[in-house]
């Protein structure tokens, strides 16, 4: 009789074996990303060089022998010191408000945290009604915003009455009545009237971009004809030109009560050219949109003007939404440039103090301008990243 | 006369679609020669003829996308003229499908069927729903109505385009080689679903090289080279007995 056969029979999945080291893991990642070709290996390790090189350097004059705090700039004067961050934390206030009355601050912080927070309702996909947030934003902010920066004269006080009277509003009326005093815009200064370029370009460009962009294709001969001359003209011509002609020019053409004043004229110039480059940009994406998409919008009865709004427009932004924010971000860093039409801002703040006797010595300008570019590039970074996920997150409707 | 005679009367002669000596030129390019045709309410034309012929185009001047240069085309009792307005009432009443779907890909397939009933015929977000799902149902893909259309097979594409049109309830579909970007085995779905169509007594015009479906259900097959009609007749006499030496060239060439 032959012996009862022993049979084995495992009862669970034997564990999986980890993937060889050549396969994944970060060896792998390094061979595969950084030393998969000669070419690429020699870039690598010049890389590294690099890095090696210019890191303990930046990093020693940035954080290590940087002085943070000092009454004054002696310390700042002493041989070896690095960036001297007591000076930007002593004129962090003129940075960021210029002359603006030292007791009126509140309204400038109320104005960019509500601008803050209206930008985020915006911009960030899952909140809910989005339709609200743009009216509160588009159409109620600047008036608000206006109101709060400026102060109210007779003419906004008549409108804050009104508007008390309409809704009713003790609120309101109180506001009327202690009225915010009036600061001229010869006192708005620093980061605030920086990110006030940005945005007002930022904000015009995108609506003023599309109607152009759109009037560029018109079949009204008249309507393409202007937008095009626009187009071209503003787009031939340096941004400093424009804010030349629109600080000399402005005043020329509308009657002398009317002139905007010396902080609106730089605004309009930086809006009408920010939205030229828009509407080329937008015009690139409506181009790329496939002829299909009209016709079988056209074929579902829709008008013109519906087909533009609901199919053709979305796809085409969504296809450029690279495009736009490029322009923001190179709008963003231009917005220096009104500093050359006597416009206050972020770097021209800087600009003027870093002579200041108290502090002067041979690492403020340095500090100060290191200040400059990290603001700058935070801002620009945030930017890039966020199209990014915009990018990413509208890609579904494009991808399988 | 009774009311019967009457009613009998009045559905024998409603044209869907009447087309008189219709020219169009691209440029100098004369592609359309003096098109004459009538479409009976419920009737389906199936046409074709070798590429470049002018298919494409004289379906597209059914509902404007493009313009005819001379004769007349009265579609339901309208003729079509510059009038915009015009043009696109007519278009809500004619479905089209095209040989590349012209999905809108940033919308869910359910948004591209309730788009038009809602922006155009004013419907309700609820009622444009039900009727979507009731057509998604009809093609047999409902549970795709949150997909995005490129997300989709070419078939299932091509089922949401049909879908999308019968939303608008047309009184006419005209289709557009609607299979000839598919796979072959994805074919027979969207056959299916037009022959359904049809034996529901759809008025149609398909522009198509399937000579099954052109057997199996049009009541006319008109082939068209240069411009010009060259032969219109029902099928069984189009396909045992081609008259013209162009359309028996034609049928050799794609029956094999
Ligand atoms: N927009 C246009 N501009 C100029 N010529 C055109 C245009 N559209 C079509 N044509 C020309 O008109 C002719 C007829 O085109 P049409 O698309 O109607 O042909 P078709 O019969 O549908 O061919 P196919 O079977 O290849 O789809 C072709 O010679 C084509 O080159
Ligand atoms: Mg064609």
């Amino acid at each position: 009789m032959p012996p009862p056969q022993r049979t084995f029979v495992r009862s669970e999945f034997s564990p999986a074996l980890p993937p060889p080291l050549n396969v994944a893991g970060p060896f792998a990642w390094v061979r595969a990303n950084l030393f998969n070709s000669v070419l690429s290996s020699i870039l690598t390790l010049l890389s590294i060089a690099f890095i090696l090189w210019i890191t303990p350097g930046l990093v020693r004059w940035l954080l290590i022998d940087a002085v943070w705090s000092a009454p004054d700039g002696d310390a700042c004067r002493a041989p070896g010191a690095g960036a001297c961050w007591a000076y930007v934390r002593a004129k962090i206030t003129f940075f960021t408000y210029g002359a603006y009355p030292r007791d009126a601050l509140w309204r400038v912080d109320l104005t960019l945290v509500m601008g803050a927070g209206l930008a985020m309702w915006l911009l960030w996909p899952d909140w809910p009604r989005k339709g609200i947030a743009a009216v509160l934003f588009f159409a109620i902010y600047p008036v608000v915003a206006f109101i709060l920066l400026h102060g109210m004269g007779d003419g906004s006080r008549a409108v804050v009455n009104a508007a008390a009277n309409a809704f009713n509003s003790d609120v309101l009326r109180d506001v009327a009545r202690n009225s915010l005093p009036i600061i001229g815009t010869h006192l708005w200064g620093g980061i605030f009237v920086s990110l006030l370029v940005a945005t007002v370009g930022i904000v015009v460009s995108l609506p003023m971009g599309v109607l152009l962009a759109l009037g560029r294709q018109s079949r009204a001969p008249f309507i393409r004809f202007f937008c095009i001359v626009l187009i071209e003209v503003v787009r031939g011509v340096p941004l400093i030109t424009v804010l030349f002609m629109a600080n000399t020019m402005l005043p020329l053409f509308v009657p002398d009560a009317w002139t905007p004043d010396r902080l609106m004229r730089p605004l309009i110039g930086v809006a009408l050219f920010a939205s030229v480059y828009m509407a080329e940009v937008v015009r690139g994406g409506l181009q790329a949109v496939p002829r299909g998409q009209h016709e079988g919008a056209m074929a579902l009865g829709l008008s013109q003007s519906k087909m533009m709004r609901l199919i053709v427009m979305p796809q085409a932004l969504t296809i450029v939404i690279p495009g736009i924010v490029n322009s923001f971000i190179a709008l963003f860093k231009d917005t220096t440039l009104v500093a050359i039409v006597g416009v206050f801002d972020f770097l021209r703040a800087i600009d003027t103090q870093r002579l200041d006797p108290a502090w002067n010595g041979p690492t403020i300008s340095t500090t100060g301008y290191a200040f400059a570019a990290m603001f700058y590039f935070v801002f620009c970074f945030a930017m890039s990243r966020y199209s990014l996920m915009m990018e990413r997150r509208l890609a579904h409707g494009r991808k399988r | 006369m009774t009311d019967a005679d009457l009613r009998s009367r009045a559905s024998a002669h409603v044209v869907a679609i009447e087309m008189r000596d219709v020219h169009k030129w691209f440029g100098r390019f004369h592609v359309l020669r003096g098109i004459d045709l009538t479409v009976n309410r419920g009737e389906r034309i199936v046409v074709c003829g070798p590429s470049g012929s002018g298919k494409s185009t004289l379906i597209r001047c059914i509902n404007r996308l493009e313009t005819h240069q001379r004769g007349t085309i009265v579609v339901d009792g309208r003729e079509l003229t510059d009038d915009t307005k015009r043009t696109d009432e007519i278009r809500r009443d004619v479905g089209m499908v095209f040989q590349h779907f012209n999905l809108f890909p940033h919308l869910t397939v359910l948004e591209n069927c309730t788009l038009s009933p809602i922006w155009t015929l004013g419907k309700s977000q609820k009622a444009a729903t039900e009727t979507a799902m009731h057509f998604l149902e009809r093609v047999r893909i409902p549970e795709q109505a949150h997909k995005y259309p490129l997300q989709l097979s070419g078939g299932q594409q091509q089922r949401v385009a049909i879908a999308r049109a019968l939303c608008m309830s047309p009184k006419i579909m005209l289709f557009d080689e609607p299979t000839s970007a598919l796979d072959p085995e994805m074919v027979k779905e969207v056959l299916d679903t037009m022959v359904s169509l049809a034996k529901d007594g759809m008025t149609m015009i398909c522009v198509t090289h399937e000579m099954g479906f052109a057997r199996e259900v049009a009541d006319r097959v008109a082939f068209i080279d240069n411009g010009e009609f060259v032969e219109i007749n029902n099928p069984e006499e189009f396909f045992a007995h081609p008259r013209h030496d162009r359309t028996k060239l034609f049928l050799s060439q794609i029956l094999r």
